[in-house]
């Protein structure tokens, strides 16, 4: 292939721009010694593998190179910049989702390559070298998986990295070294993503340049390790194999934008309008060290290791350094003395079942892990009814179980075996919810994030904390019928099951709170000493409950326009009034309201003179700053004096902003977009 | 050694093939990552605001320009400020006068921050050494294509001082507003 100059005549401009470099780099030498690799019997399809991975490493390369030039790698911008990349950006979804979808397409062509190697015996002398630094290669792939999850400062690679670098952390004698070095420091921040970033698209992926270079650079020299028998007469990489290889990496991208893209295609069918923000890679809700993260899982290709932890459950520190690092490492050394076993026949045979046997351990961990965290689907919980009233009755305690089956051994053993089961499903359900939850909670801090003043400098998770919607059901207490929902109900009287709801409250209902509807039924002769209002409370025979009984039950001294009017005009107290309520109608309301022949006869009602202490005041009822004063304090002569029924003064137990978001979600006041896109 | 290139139209299919496949493969990531990179494209600046700076009263009216920050809600890619100086402007009165003059500080020749020349009496950029009368006219010789650009500027009944901020493209002798 040398040229010589002078060799032009003859030539169009481009051979003569050609020759020009060739003469000077003598690069038509390079390009056939790259292109005509003999590949012996022929290019098959089982020697694609390789080239699928340095594929797919080329479009990780590129798709974080473009992603780089939108990241921001800090606690108050990572998140925030992803958020950016994934809803704001033109095709920023697809630039992500190529990203993260093609880091699980690696982990799998990865398990299919070094099975291919390891099959075919490609290990063997004198390839032992490249075969160590695939292994290499294998652990960096591993490790930039790792930093990458934590990139997006969201719930899910929060919590994931602050279990994996917890485990770093037990490593004998450096383990806390090793896990502040990589944190940067004692807490998680600024610098843990700086460095996590470094590692990710620095330091990691230029090591795996450099010993991929070294991989591809002895590959050539030993050249194609053939598979036995022969089948074809010998054939040139270029371009038999390369054909092969091509189709092949187009076939992976094609799974790729597949996984990308068929939930559109499910969605366009269906009739619906795709969003495309919600495609590809999935962006939880911003990192909050402050709230537990039920859903906290590390991506599928670490869920047997995850899932291997537990066998070593009950062992303390002692499990986690054998199941994280000592077996896991033992597993790794035999992988790298499987050139040295494989000299002898049985050893390669060793090799070769190992191999399979840590594939199908893997699949069989990582089954085991999703069966624990999904089997509330399939479990059929009627079967277990049994089983779930008996470990009511006894608190689960073994004793009181045998005595309650009559000490049946039989039945002692099929009722253990229902009792496990129970708790997987329980466990389960509750696994499931945590992810729903999580998904609900990401979908709303999209939502805040898209507000036309859009995030605040001081970050998204600040946003997403002073959301009434997200934050007041969790201070109410709601799921779990604590705090304020140990007395108080929240549903909406006309839902199913709301009468069971109310039945166990000891206070009023606050759902709708400030609304006419509200006031309507506090009103109503035949409600207001139910279980909504004061059926539960010191109140029930209140003065209250009197007077809605006997006078406003009377048409003759309340005129049925007159109670509503009274609605009306409390909730425009409140700031809360139906679009339908008429200034008329408003200032009736408040004219009766204020009359000392009618609410104003006990209630204060802005200058109406009755003055505190006799019942609430009346003016601004319902409001946000009336609201958080009664939440603050209940007993303050503004609202129930002495006459407070056990409701403790909050302002004791919750901050002023807490009580504010509490007060903000009762009165349903919190950001709603204005596009057609139903909120989560 | 069995080496024997692909002959005839085969041998050319295959290579055409293998080319496209693989082409296309790698278009797949490079052709994701441009049309996210050109999103800055589509962004428009906030174009140009009546944002109150000052009073009346704070400018002084003689002759001298001031220095005034202007401050206004900004927006940064995922971050909303509510208000942050956005830029800065040289207000200036004759003695006597309740009109005002309003200069941007941006100096129209590479986009430095235009100050008072040491000495006084004149602007000078400290970049490239522009500098321009107090009404905003060249001095040469000035590297600037342009004289410093004029704000359009409100003065309210209650004294309240106002300019239209508006950002125009540097380096050209064209006052030309970026939108």
């Amino acid at each position: 292939m040398s040229s010589s100059s002078g060799r032009s005549t003859g030539k169009g401009p481009l051979g003569r721009l050609a020759d020009f470099f060739d003469d000077r780099t003598g690069y038509r030498a390079l390009v056939h010694e790259a292109l005509f690799e003999r590949v012996p019997g022929g290019a098959r399809w089982r020697y694609v593998w390789g080239s699928t991975l340095v594929f797919a490493f080329l479009t990780q390369v590129i798709t974080g190179l473009f992603l780089w030039a939108n990241y921001a790698p800090s606690a108050q911008t990572a998140w925030e910049s992803v958020y950016f990349i994934q809803h704001q950006m033109t095709g920023g979804w697809l630039l992500r989702g190529i990203h993260h979808v093609m880091a699980q397409m690696m982990v799998v062509l990865l398990a299919l390559h070094l099975l291919q190697v390891v099959i075919d015996g490609a290990y063997r002398a004198p390839r032992e070298v490249n075969f160590w630094l695939g292994l290499v290669l294998m652990m960096l792939v591993l490790g930039m998986a790792l930093t990458g999850y934590l990139l997006p400062w969201d719930q899910k690679g929060y919590w994931a990295t602050i279990v994996a670098t917890n485990l770093a952390g037990i490593v004998p004698f450096v383990g806390p070294s090793l896990q502040q070095l990589v944190v940067g420091g004692p807490d998680y921040g600024h610098h843990t993503l700086t460095r996590f970033f470094a590692l990710h698209a620095g330091f990691l992926p230029a090591t795996l340049v450099l010993l991929l270079v070294l991989h591809l650079a002895l590959f050539r020299k030993h050249g194609l390790h053939a598979k036995q028998p022969l089948r074809k007469p010998d054939a040139m990489f270029w371009p038999d194999q390369v054909l092969k290889d091509a189709v092949a990496m187009l076939a992976v991208m094609a799974v790729v934008l597949g996984v990308i893209l068929v939930p559109a295609v499910r969605t366009m069918l269906a009739g619906g309008q795709v969003e495309w923000g919600d495609l590809g890679a999935e962006l939880g809700a911003p990192a909050d060290p402050s709230e537990s993260y039920a859903a906290a899982r590390p991506e599928w290709y670490f869920l047997f290791l995850f899932q291997f932890l537990k066998v070593f459950e009950g062992w303390g520190a002692t499990g986690e350094f054998l199941g994280a690092i000592v077996v896991p490492g033992l597993i790794m050394g035999v992988m790298f003395l499987m050139p040295i076993i494989g000299r002898w026949n049985l050893g390669h045979r060793f090799n070769v079942a190992f191999t399979l046997g840590i594939v199908a351990g893997a699949g069989l961990l990582t089954a085991l892990a999703l069966n624990e965290d999904y089997c509330s689907l399939w479990i059929d919980k009627a079967s277990l009814a049994d089983a779930a009233t008996l470990h009511a009755e006894t608190g689960g305690d073994p004793g009181k179980i045998a005595a309650a089956l009559g000490g049946d051994p039989a039945k002692i053993a099929t009722m253990r075996r229902k009792l496990a089961k129970l708790e997987a499903y329980r466990n389960s359900a509750a696994f499931l919810a945590a992810s729903r939850q999580a998904e609900v909670e990401a979908a709303r801090a999209v939502q805040l994030a898209g507000r036309p003043e859009r995030i605040p400098p001081t970050g998204a998770l600040d946003l997403v904390r002073r959301d009434p919607q997200t934050r007041g059901p969790r201070l109410f207490g709601l799921l779990e019928g604590k705090d304020c929902a140990s007395c108080h109900a929240h549903v909406d009287p006309q839902a199913a099951g709301a009468a069971d709801a109310l039945a166990g409250t000891s206070a009023a209902n606050l759902h709708g709170f400030g609304t006419a509807a509200w006031v309507r039924g506090l009103l109503d002769p035949k409600r207001v000493a139910g279980p909504e209002y004061f059926g539960n409370t010191a109140h029930k025979d209140g003065d209250m409950v009197q007077y809605v009984r006997d006078e406003m039950a009377d048409p003759e001294k309340w005129k049925p326009a007159e109670i509503e009017a009274v609605a009306v005009a409390l909730a425009a107290e409140a700031g809360l009034a139906d679009a339908s309520a008429t200034p008329q109608q408003i200032e009736q309301g408040r004219a009766l309201i204020a009359s000392d022949e009618r609410c104003g006869s006990c209630h204060n009602f802005r200058d109406n003179g009755t003055g505190l202490g006799t019942a609430p005041d009346l003016t601004g009822w319902g409001g946000r700053e009336w609201l958080a004063g009664i939440i603050a304090n209940p007993a303050h002569e503004r609202f129930y004096g002495d006459r407070n029924d056990r409701m403790p003064a909050f302002e004791k137990l919750l901050s002023a902003e807490q009580i504010g978001l509490l007060a903000d979600w009762l009165r349903g006041d919190w950001y709603r977009p204005s596009s057609t896109r139903p909120s989560p | 050694m069995a080496h024997h290139e692909q002959p005839g139209r085969r041998g050319f299919l295959a290579k055409v093939l293998a080319v496209t496949c693989g082409g296309l493969a790698v278009l797949v990531p490079v052709g994701a990552g441009v049309w996210a990179f050109l999103d800055p494209l589509r962004r428009r600046g906030a174009g140009s605001r009546l944002i109150p700076v000052t009073e009346l009263a704070a400018i002084p009216d003689d002759g001298v320009p001031r220095r005034f920050a202007v401050i206004a809600e900004r927006k940064d890619a995922w971050t909303g400020h509510a208000a942050e100086p956005i830029g800065a402007v040289w207000l200036r009165r004759e003695q006597g006068s309740g009109a005002v003059q309003a200069l941007s500080a941006t100096c129209p020749h590479a986009g430095c921050s235009v100050d008072m020349a040491p000495g006084g009496g004149c602007f000078r950029c400290p970049c490239h050494n522009s500098q321009f009368t107090f009404s905003g006219a060249i001095v040469p010789p000035s590297p600037s294509p342009r004289a410093m650009d004029e704000l359009e500027c409100q003065v309210g009944k209650d004294g309240a001082v106002a300019v239209h901020w508006q950002k125009f493209r540097a380096g050209v002798a064209a006052k030309v507003a970026q939108s």
